[in-house]
């Protein structure tokens, strides 16, 4: 078995005037998981297609298990499982027939394709619902379904594009729960996603792309320090107006202030001692301080402020971002 | 660890490499035509085209024309009629492939056949035998439809066999050109016009509703030769029913099974490979 499960080098697509990928590399070693985390339209579906040979690249190279996608696109599609975004099932076919089916075309027996059919359905607890036809499914179903059926012939390379998107949360954490299992034993994950708690859960190495180019590569620890600014959160016995400047000597930026004035929040660098240094601020003005939090960087911090840095010229681009980055803002706040 | 989810790398090839062998392809085969069976028995009105309408086809075109189309040579309309309505029961039902295959195209499920290391061509294989089996049925149907209108045949058992091979054969070729513009069209609703653009008019302007010797010159030229009408006049032939084609000039009137088993030879030959190509084509980005 190849070192290197997953590899690719300056991939490039278009799709008539939009540029999907603009020169995507990244590589994934056997056994790990790899995130490929970016908003909606940065090209993480189109990688995954590339690679899972559904579409042919404009440029660059990409291999599976040491095999060229490009020229051995057959002997790829043996190594590999998919859980494409949009479920790729038999709407007319029970969830066991859309099992057996897969295995079968996948060349299995029919009788072996029916083993693994039950066992992947009592697995992701749709036994009881194997011989309904899928067109009456739920969304949670069908995402677990199509999991089920990447997982068939126990390929040693999974390809989970947003595996979780849509789903409830607790469909969500049953998947997840799935996908720790499988990294477990031994097989190789390239896992898409927008959300990044999910590969902050599951990835141990994370590549960040946004407008069809890799804006960030590295574990989720790494990409957390990259960004070395933490965020605190003071809050106080009663409001005090001169809060604000006892404590922005000691902060990055703007200090914010809740409505009852409260509850202050600020950017800053992490530093040693630095809670005891505020406390010790805000005492000697005579403020009562009841709660003091510093917060280390979340992905999502990661995540905006490497996407903002990394706008393109056009107008459009960039106010999207902005606006994301706004829309997220007011999400935490 | 759930034993059931456990990943084994190593022989996961091992096992797989079967679809590259003859017999491999041939379960892929019967994997896909028993998947597009398992379609019709979800939806049963999907095969009306080939149950109802033949029945409706049968009792309408012999009670209401039987009495007014004149058989040149002579002999019961009822007796001309059976091979006629066969071919077209069996040529407008072919709209099922493209149908089918574009809704294929237009479901998710394609995206999934096309990641699995499964030989492709069954995917069109499998449809077309899914729909020879129906045309089967459909057969079945006008037979019986017509016995019980008063068909008759004097031919032996292995001539009437043969009579419906030829027709069904010709229907299989045929549905690999339906298969092509099902692979070509936009969508399922799209596709279904090519019933009605090509397969009725390539019904209707031949011998099998009515003689040939009362159109127009040079539609009966069309008609002569068109490859229905051979189909037809080698079915009337082979079951000594009223065949009054064989009056008529035209090599493929003089020669109706030859030409008919021609005829589908060559549109089988032709469409098949482009109906792989069209398919290629569309699953290609």
């Amino acid at each position: 078995m190849a070192d290197t499960m997953i590899e690719a080098d300056g991939l490039v697509k278009r799709y008539g005037e939009t540029r999907a990928l603009a020169g995507v590399g990244f590589s994934v070693p056997a056994g790990s998981v790899l995130g490929l985390l970016g908003p909606n339209g940065a090209g993480k579906t189109t990688a995954v297609r590339i690679l899972t040979t559904l579409a042919l690249p404009d440029a660059g190279q990409a291999r599976v298990a040491g095999i060229d996608v490009l020229t051995h696109p057959a002997a790829v599609r043996r190594q590999i499982g998919v859980a494409a975004q949009d479920a790729t099932l038999d709407g007319l076919l029970t969830g066991r027939q859309n099992l057996a089916l897969v295995g079968e075309l996948s060349g299995m027996r029919a009788g072996q394709a029916r083993i693994r059919a039950a066992e992947l359905l009592e697995l992701f607890e749709l036994a009881d619902a194997a011989d309904r036809v899928v067109k009456g499914y739920s969304g949670g179903m069908r995402r677990r379904l199509d999991l089920a059926a990447s997982l068939l012939t126990r390929p040693p390379v999974l390809f989970l594009d947003e595996p979780t998107t849509g789903l409830d949360p607790v469909s969500r954490q049953r998947v997840w729960e799935v996908i720790r299992e499988l990294i477990g034993s031994g097989v190789t994950v390239l896992l898409t996603t927008q959300y990044l708690d999910e590969a902050d859960a599951l990835a141990d190495r994370i590549v960040v792309v946004n407008h069809g180019q890799v804006i960030a590569d590295g574990t989720p620890r790494e990409l957390k320090e990259r960004s070395r600014s933490a965020h605190v959160e003071v809050t106080l016995a009663e409001a005090g107006p001169e809060a604000v400047e006892v404590i922005a000597p000691l902060v990055r930026g703007r200090v914010s202030v809740s409505a009852d004035g409260l509850h202050l929040g600020a950017a800053v660098d992490s530093a040693p001692g630095l809670a005891t240094a505020l406390i010790r601020a805000l005492d000697q003005a005579g403020l009562l301080v009841d709660n003091i939090e510093v917060r280390q960087p979340s992905l999502d911090d990661v995540f905006f402020a490497l996407t903002d840095a990394h706008l393109p010229g056009d107008d459009n681009g960039s106010a999207a971002a902005r606006t994301s980055a706004a829309q997220h803002e007011r999400v935490r706040a | 660890m759930t034993p059931a989810i456990a990943q084994r790398p190593r022989d996961a090839a091992g096992t797989r490499l079967i679809t590259q062998t003859a017999a491999g392809r041939v379960r892929n085969v019967v994997s896909m035509t028993r998947r597009n069976l398992v379609h019709i028995s979800r939806e049963p009105m999907q095969l009306s085209d080939v149950t109802i309408q033949p029945v409706l086809f049968t009792v309408l075109f012999i009670y209401l024309f039987g009495g007014a189309i004149p058989i040149p040579g002579g002999g019961s309309y009822t007796d001309f009629i059976l091979a006629g309505l066969l071919a077209l029961n069996l040529v407008t039902s072919t709209m099922g492939t493209a149908v089918g295959l574009a809704t294929d195209l237009h479901e998710g499920i394609i995206e999934r056949f096309r990641v699995l290391p499964m030989w492709r061509p069954a995917v069109l294989v499998g449809r077309s035998l899914a729909d020879l089996l129906t045309s089967c049925l459909c057969a079945l149907v006008v037979a019986v439809t017509g016995l019980a209108v008063g068909w008759r045949t004097s031919a032996g058992p292995l001539a009437i066999i043969a009579g419906f091979a030829l027709v069904l054969f010709f229907a299989y070729s045929l549905s690999w050109v339906a298969a092509c513009a099902g692979l070509t069209s936009k969508s399922p609703e799209s596709a279904a016009s090519f019933g009605f653009i090509v397969l009725f008019p390539l019904a209707f302007v031949s011998n099998a509703l009515v003689p040939t010797q009362h159109m127009p010159g040079w539609l009966q030229a069309i008609a002569d030769w068109n490859p229905v009408s051979a189909v037809t006049a080698g079915a009337r032939q082979l079951w000594h029913n009223p065949n009054p084609s064989a009056s008529i000039d035209a090599w493929p009137m003089q020669h109706p099974i030859e030409a008919s088993l021609a005829w589908s030879v060559l549109i089988l030959a032709v469409a098949a490979p482009l109906a792989s190509r069209f398919f290629r084509r569309r699953t290609t980005e």
